[in-house]
């Protein structure tokens, strides 16, 4: 079992910087098949995985809430107030949003989220982040210069309105709920979801009409 | 600890490549080190330990390689520490211990609905139970700790040493800095909202807020 050991991995990881197979591919592969000889994964299982993160769980899961909240006054109450509770009357509730809290832009009020740290990320309901979202230069620039990097997304943002930068610091997960376009009085839930960008639940997209 | 994953506010990493088209896994050794992460066996390790071990990999590697690629570095280094992997393995493509406390028979395998219910079940929750009362109050004036430490700590550089007002109450949270060392404890947790101005001295003028959750051994009233 392990002993903690903080200095002996930092040793590990030297040996590990020119010990690992050359890529990727290889080093996962190399992970896979030594857990496999040792009978502590199972590869059937990790296929089911792949599965489940690539055809069930997804950011379309986030805009089912959304598109709710935007219909039902009373969900969107419960969703404000307790999360992942509301979340859970979908079957939503799952890996990392235990602490789920959802944060609403409104005319004056623009929300971003980023993990300084790490990564984290309220995987049971917007499913693997985007690539830009693990990098380096998003998780640097996103506290800083939130204005800048929004722009980059083709996002302008007036001076007038406030960004509130959620930096995922503990074991919360923060699910940005955007603004209904106006315009969709009409539409069916379903069509209203399918409105609904990965980005503006992480606060990277900011106008749901234009499509 | 002051490393090289402590990202927020480091300048000179560039734009951002925000197209990010085609699925959740660019490519399968992306899905499988997702896969492995969501079900191997692992050694007794805690969701900070885990962090901490991947804070830990060389800067060059660190910045250098694929974001699921450090994953699977993290992953061996746990395993390696605890000593359920020898470096000798990676070589040989099998294990050499014959006997090891890691050895039981191999897990059977679980099917997509199997897994669907494994995620739900594990929405883990990290709120419990502390004796003492919260320290701080909602609105109250805070000033975060000017430092950090050798180990796993979740107050990052740049807001160390700052003034903030308590947001919200969380509730009390294990704490990282022990559990990335095996000790669970719980403690309370707040989040804590600064003026951009207050981080940044090129935000000067500017409305902005930035939020993060910070324990309450990480705070001190201003």
């Amino acid at each position: 079992m392990t002993d903690f050991d903080a200095d002996k991995v930092a040793e590990i990881h030297q040996h590990l910087h020119s010990h690992l197979p050359s890529e990727s591919a290889l080093r996962v592969k190399a992970l896979e098949t030594l857990l496999v000889d040792k009978g502590l994964v199972n590869p059937q299982t990790i296929d089911a995985w792949v599965e489940a993160y690539t055809d069930e769980i997804g950011p379309k899961r986030g805009a089912r809430v959304v598109a709710k909240a935007w219909c039902d006054a009373h969900f969107k109450q419960r969703l404000f107030e307790d999360a992942p509770a509301a979340i859970d009357e979908l079957g939503y509730l799952g890996k990392a949003t235990a602490h789920l809290k959802v944060v609403e832009n409104t005319d004056k009020v623009h929300n971003l989220v980023v993990c300084t740290l790490c990564s984290c990320y309220p995987f049971s309901i917007l499913g693997i982040a985007p690539a830009w979202y693990k990098a380096a230069a998003y998780r640097s620039r996103a506290v800083r210069d939130p204005r800048g990097v929004l722009a980059e997304f083709g996002v302008e943002i007036d001076d007038d309105v406030e960004i509130r930068v959620w930096d995922s610091t503990a074991e919360l997960r923060y699910l940005v709920m955007p603004q209904r376009p106006p315009g969709t009085e009409d539409l069916s839930e379903d069509e209203l979801a399918a409105l609904v960008t990965r980005n503006s639940m992480i606060g990277t997209d900011r106008d749901l009409s234009q499509g | 600890m002051d490393g090289i994953h402590d990202l927020g506010g480091k300048q000179g990493y560039g734009p951002i490549e925000v197209d990010d088209e085609g699925g959740p896994f660019h490519e399968d050794w992306e899905g499988r080190e997702w896969g492995i992460a969501q079900c191997a066996r692992t050694p007794g390790i805690t969701i900070d330990w885990w962090r901490h071990c991947r804070e830990l990999i060389m800067p060059v590697d660190y910045l250098g390689r694929p974001y699921f690629d450090s994953w699977a570095q993290t992953d061996f280094s746990t395993y390696i520490e605890a000593g359920w992997m020898l470096l000798e393995e990676i070589d040989a493509g099998r294990s050499l211990c014959a006997a090891d406390e890691s050895r039981q028979p191999p897990p059977a395998p679980m099917t997509l609905q199997q897994v669907l219910d494994e995620d739900r079940a594990h929405a883990h929750r990290f709120d419990g139970k502390t004796e003492t009362p919260p320290m701080f109050k909602l609105g109250q004036s805070v000033l975060t700790a000017k430092h950090g430490h050798k180990g796993h700590t979740r107050l990052p550089q740049y807001a160390r040493g700052h003034a903030g007002k308590v947001h919200a109450y969380n509730g009390a949270h294990v704490f990282p800095d022990l559990s990335a060392q095996g000790t669970e404890i719980h403690q309370h947790c707040y989040n804590i909202v600064f003026e951009a101005a207050e981080l940044w001295p090129e935000a000067k003028g500017r409305k902005d807020k930035v939020y993060l959750d910070l324990w309450e051994s990480y705070l001190e009233p201003a």
